[in-house]
């Protein structure tokens, strides 16, 4: 088979992502480097599949980027936009401009001429918005305070990348030939226009955009929503994002810009979600080829030759932006392990790099061996990240911990002589609801959280709240586990929970525990365990929903509140009884199939045992019967 | 004019006969006004200001339920026990009821013979509504007699139809305040007042 048809090569692309992305995310390396990797070993170093044609691959990826701008766009509520307008402006603003001024001057200190200075320090005051996001989302942390602010400051900078690209063909050397200007034979036109022809012809195509967006899109989506086609709908939407991108690019400005307004648009619309879900498949895979394309074009070759120039630029940068953000962050009063998280999680330098540089080589901004050494710097801080990620989450962050709270433990361990009669451990959605009706009524609750920002705010609302990680006996003695009736345990964290009940149980035997459990599973563990008091997060919720759909569909109130109970009776005690049943069988291979198979099991049970509730108190058939009897006699 | 308030209880409305039609028969009127507190409170949790409210708004309260062991469903009992608070509805300063009238609109299986002595059920239906009565009483509230249907569970249902007529005219009666006081005092149930005759039940 050739080589290099399409089918070979989507084959080698799409085999060596699913070998290696699962792998990267079982080692709990996040399935950025998992790409990265996969590119690695199908490019020129290791297996030889794709050569130099990497670096075009990067240009068709790249498309991966545009729609994730388009997705972004969509995701930019106002009202989302006002709440976080101090971090976007005051934040990203500045980590833009100081980390740009800086870098640029490092550059123009080392002899390069000023154009390429400043181009250089645009490009790598960027961070990577797809590495970041995703592996965020992926860890858990996307809505912690660090993960908001990292949110906030990759937004400026996608937005930024817009004025940069328009603000790069300013800086060309007179004296460098633009390199390479095939990729821009689709702009020959506009080139020969006269400037401010260009200049009507670049804000007509916006104002396009804005209006076409708002008046033209929502009807044509309608019209093809009615052919009840899901493909049609699908097609209209990659329409739209390809469309956008090509009338960008042939009047000369980003496709990014383009789609990232046109999402903004379309951000109000009805069509938001659909679009989203239609759009996101294509730009994970997309997204993924990019980043399979950024570790297949990491020229070894030129890191082999300069190892310690290369490195020793990776981490000198690395280093200078995350010093950068961890002051910003301390301005902005983050927490000191917040920063730490936020500050490392934006160190690297972004996929508009690789747009930025090789947008300033076609025009004549920086010259080819620099550009090439920075493109395997840029690659590399990005493959870097995933891993400081990791190193930050099982070394520093643990580290960081222990200090905070033993220092809070100390300053805060005279503070428990009132012998709050419960514990609350952990305040999030979950607990706080708990710690406000228990406060309504009077009952003192002393409250260990793990989030810092969420402690310090929870004080200035007169909680007495307490740092730290409430698995730990010392965290749980200084709160007062052992004065203390009872403990109600309502972390995120089914692990960490399991850890508490087995703490409790060692230590403070006499404490009593509520325990929030979120899965079957988890129900089961804590079970086992001998707790007797577990909370099922959904349960109670999803049988509301369920009584309110009764009512809606005109049973009476009263009925279906009975019905919800007796179901609920019967959901707890069926709980109870696979639990036995499931001792029986310690050893189960797949997770997932044995909640389908137990699933199954519950719904057959269903059907079989749950009689329709019949108040026979309140039925008259019996009575009515025995009337016919006496009559008849 | 009068305004009339039924505060309707029944626990298992899907199973009624009788009641699906009386409620059937309720006249739509601005002045009569329907409450059905098994619907409103599936939880007994009753809002009392809001009860207490209605209250004040109406002239005529009427309990319209099955009666049950001799009593009303438990959602009356739990409506009682809260909205008729000490120091608004009797006691020092409870005269919030004072001068209204109360009333209960029932089904029971016995038939009427079975509430006499030598019936089985030994005592009349007006023993069995005394703490009804002294309740109505204690608030300084006219206690009227009780619009009864009986041997709901023999009755056929062209009876129970004639019967929610009688209902409806009864109610449509008690709005225009037709009924005099000795009418009242003369009659052992409010359907004495309105009789359906002999000849078209069966």
């Amino acid at each position: 088979m050739d080589n290099n048809s399409i089918l070979f090569q989507a084959m080698v692309y799409l085999a060596a992502a699913v070998v290696m992305v699962p792998l990267a995310k079982r080692l709990g390396l996040g399935s950025v480097l998992g790409y990265l990797l996969a590119g690695i070993l199908i490019g020129p170093t290791v297996l030889q599949f794709i050569g130099t044609e990497g670096q075009d691959l990067m240009h068709s990826a790249e498309f991966g980027v545009v729609m994730m701008l388009f997705l972004i766009g969509l995701e930019l509520e106002p009202a989302l936009l006002w709440k976080l307008r101090k971090a976007i402006l005051g934040l990203g603003g500045l980590q833009v401009l100081i980390t740009s001024i800086i870098i640029s001057a490092i550059a123009y200190f080392l002899k390069l001429p000023w154009q390429s200075s400043l181009a250089i320090g645009m490009a790598l005051a960027l961070s990577s918005t797809a590495l970041v996001l995703q592996t965020l989302a992926e860890k858990g942390i996307n809505r912690t305070t660090a993960g908001r602010s990292a949110f906030a400051v990759l937004l400026f900078q996608d937005i930024a990348v817009i004025p940069m690209l328009a603000f790069f063909p300013l800086l060309a050397i007179a004296g460098l030939t633009p390199a390479d200007v095939s990729v821009n034979e689709a702009e020959g036109w506009i080139e020969s226009q006269s400037g401010w022809m260009r200049a009507l012809i670049v804000s007509g195509a916006i104002g396009f955009i804005i209006i076409g967006g708002r008046y033209l899109i929502p009807p044509i989506f309608r019209l093809v929503a009615a052919t009840q086609l899901r493909e049609m709908f699908t097609a209209t939407a990659l329409l739209l994002v390809v469309g956008i991108a090509v009338l960008m690019s042939s009047v000369g400005l980003s496709p990014a810009l383009g789609t990232f307004l046109s999402g903004v648009v379309l951000a109000n619309s009805e069509y938001k979600h659909e679009l989203e879900s239609d759009i996101e498949p294509f730009k994970g895979l997309l997204l993924g080829l990019f980043f399979i394309a950024v570790g297949a074009s990491i020229n070894f070759e030129l890191i082999m030759n300069q190892p310690l120039l290369i490195f020793g630029l990776v981490l000198a940068l690395m280093f200078v932006k995350a010093v950068v953000l961890l002051v910003l962050g301390k301005i902005f009063k983050l927490r000191v392990d917040q920063n730490i998280i936020f500050s490392s999680s934006l160190s690297q330098v972004g996929e508009f790099a690789f747009v930025l540089l090789s947008f300033s080589l076609t025009e004549g901004i920086v010259e080819r061996g620099y550009v090439e050494v920075l493109m395997a710097v840029v690659a590399i801080s990005m493959a870097l990240t995933p891993i400081a990620f990791f190193l930050n989450e099982k070394i520093v962050l643990p580290f960081i911990d222990k200090r905070l709270s033993s220092n809070k433990t100390e300053k805060e361990a005279d503070a428990v002589n009132e012998k709050n009669p419960v514990i609350i451990a952990g305040f999030g959605h979950f607990g706080n609801t708990i710690g406000r009706f228990l406060r309504a009524h009077g009952v003192k609750t002393t409250v260990l959280d793990i989030d810092s920002n969420r402690v310090e705010f929870l004080r200035k609302m007169g909680f007495k709240v307490y740092y730290g990680d409430a698995s730990r006996y010392d965290i749980l003695l200084a709160a007062g586990a052992a004065e203390a009736k009872m403990i109600i345990i309502a972390v995120d964290d089914p692990e960490k929970r399991l850890q508490m009940i087995e703490t409790i149980k060692k230590h403070f035997p006499d404490l009593q525990m509520l325990v929030r459990s979120s899965t079957r599973e988890d129900t089961y563990d804590q079970m086992n365990a001998g707790i007797l008091h577990i909370y099922r997060e959904t349960i109670d919720t999803s049988l509301r929903m369920g009584v309110d759909a009764m009512k809606i569909l005109g049973h009476r109130a009263y009925t279906a509140q009975r019905a919800a109970r007796t179901f609920f009776r019967y959901d707890e005690q069926k709980l109870k009884d696979l639990s036995k049943l499931r001792d029986n069988e310690k050893e189960y291979i797949n997770q997932a199939r044995e909640y389908i198979e137990e699933l199954e099991e519950i719904i057959k049970a269903d059907t079989k045992q749950l009689h329709l509730v019949k108040d026979l108190g309140w039925d008259e058939d019996s009575l009515i019967a025995d009337e016919q009897v006496k009559k008849d006699e | 004019m009068a305004k009339v308030l039924i505060l309707f209880a029944h626990p298992a409305m899907e199973k009624s006969r009788v009641h699906k039609r009386l409620v059937e028969h309720i006249p739509r009127s601005a002045d009569i006004r329907f409450h059905d507190l098994y619907e409103r409170y599936p939880d007994f949790d009753i809002d009392v200001p809001y009860e207490q409210r209605l209250l004040l708004q109406h002239d005529v309260v009427i309990f319209q339920h099955p009666f049950y062991w001799y009593s009303s469903p438990a959602i009356i009992k739990q409506w009682q026990d809260l909205v008729l608070e000490h120091g608004w509805a009797y006691g020092t300063g409870g005269r919030a009821l004072a001068g209204k009238k109360f009333m209960h609109a029932i089904s029971t299986g016995g038939s009427k013979n079975s509430y006499t002595e030598e019936g089985r059920n030994k005592y009349s239906l007006a023993d069995y509504m005394l703490p009804f009565q002294q309740t109505a009483y204690l608030c300084d509230v006219e206690y009227l007699p009780p619009f009864v249907i009986h041997g709901t569970h023999r009755l056929p249902e062209t009876d129970m139809d004639l019967h929610a007529l009688q209902y409806e005219q009864m109610l449509l009666a008690l709005v225009q305040d037709r009924i005099s006081k000795p009418e009242i005092e003369s009659c052992i149930y409010m359907n004495d007042l309105v009789p359906i005759p002999n000849a078209i039940q069966s």
